[in-house]
């Protein structure tokens, strides 16, 4: 029941938003609202199950609050950063390429998607495959340190930063 | 005022975007092309999408209607950038080690280990 409510409201706050501007009532005509409503109902009713699965954490709005605080602030920064240093390479021509393997040690799957992509859009590595028993990522890292060699798997540090710390307070 | 704001936002985004693709040019082999092309491409796309969320407001301001629909699709383009851009990256990165593309110069290629490691265990459960 949960479930159905919230996808319910998802889906019809993301309607209200793909529709805004139509008429009066607010941004919006009455039959957007009423027809918006219905369907935001069958979707709701058919996806729910798939939507949202057996635990209800990520609906505590602390978490949310902590993600949006995260892509603000750090994420954006690496970002930034990743970029100058991308430029830097493209215009010297100077890569120092391979591998690695890191075991970050997250447990959920949302938390694994994040960690990768906030990889691949961050300083100089790529994710490149995944090892699906242990969740350990297997990292394309443009500008390899040599000193991050010597143990079996890298530290983290040298790849993410503090981002496993970030994402396991939002998603674990 | 304002304009200028947009208009510097939209140098920024047209630069990167412009780096993207001589990284695609410059660059040896696909992974570090997959560099080039998903980060410079997401960061240029993000100033390029505030500068349009920025003009999209200053319209809604002056109160039409069209501004608030550009502002609030653009932020819902700007959401599906982010989050297809580093999972087709992904994807495409995976595909191209699994058909056997090592990357140009490696140091080191821990992934390549593991692989090589399974396939042989795999041979030997066929022979025995």
């Amino acid at each position: 029941m949960i479930a159905f409510i919230v996808t319910t409201i998802i889906c019809f706050i993301t309607y209200l938003l793909l529709t805004t501007g139509s008429g009066t009532i607010g941004l919006w005509s009455r039959e957007e609202l009423l027809f918006g409503f219905i369907l935001s109902l069958i979707v709701g009713f058919v996806t729910g199950r798939i939507f949202v699965k057996e635990d209800f954490r990520m609906l505590n709005p602390v978490r949310w609050l902590t993600f949006i605080a995260y892509a603000i602030g750090p994420f954006f920064m690496g970002m930034a950063k990743a970029n100058i240093d991308v430029a830097y390479r493209v215009i010297t021509g100077k890569i120092n390429p391979g591998i690695v393997k890191i075991s970050p040690d997250l447990k959920t799957d949302l938390g694994i998607t994040m960690l990768a992509n906030s990889i691949t859009l961050t300083p100089g590595t790529l994710s490149v495959d995944i090892d699906e028993d242990k969740n350990d990522l297997y990292i394309h890292w443009i500008n390899v340190n040599e000193e991050a060699l010597k143990g079996e798997s890298v530290d983290c540090k040298y790849i993410c930063g503090n981002f496993d710390k970030w994402i396991r307070r939002i998603a674990e | 005022m304002l304009e200028i704001l947009i208009y510097i936002l939209l140098g920024i985004g047209i630069f990167f975007n412009v780096l993207a693709g001589v990284g695609l040019l410059r660059f040896p082999d696909v992974y570090t092309r997959l560099h080039a092309g998903t980060k410079c491409t997401t960061f240029g796309s993000i100033f390029i999408c505030g500068s349009v969320i920025i003009l999209g407001l200053k319209m809604w301001y002056q109160g039409s209607t069209d501004g608030s629909v550009l502002a609030i699709h653009t932020v819902g383009a700007l959401v599906a950038i982010l989050l297809t851009n580093p999972t087709g990256a992904h994807a495409i990165a995976r595909a191209a080690h699994k058909s056997g593309v090592e990357p140009v110069g490696a140091v080191v290629d821990s992934l390549r280990k593991k692989s090589t490691k399974k396939a042989v265990k795999k041979k030997t459960e066929v022979k025995e």
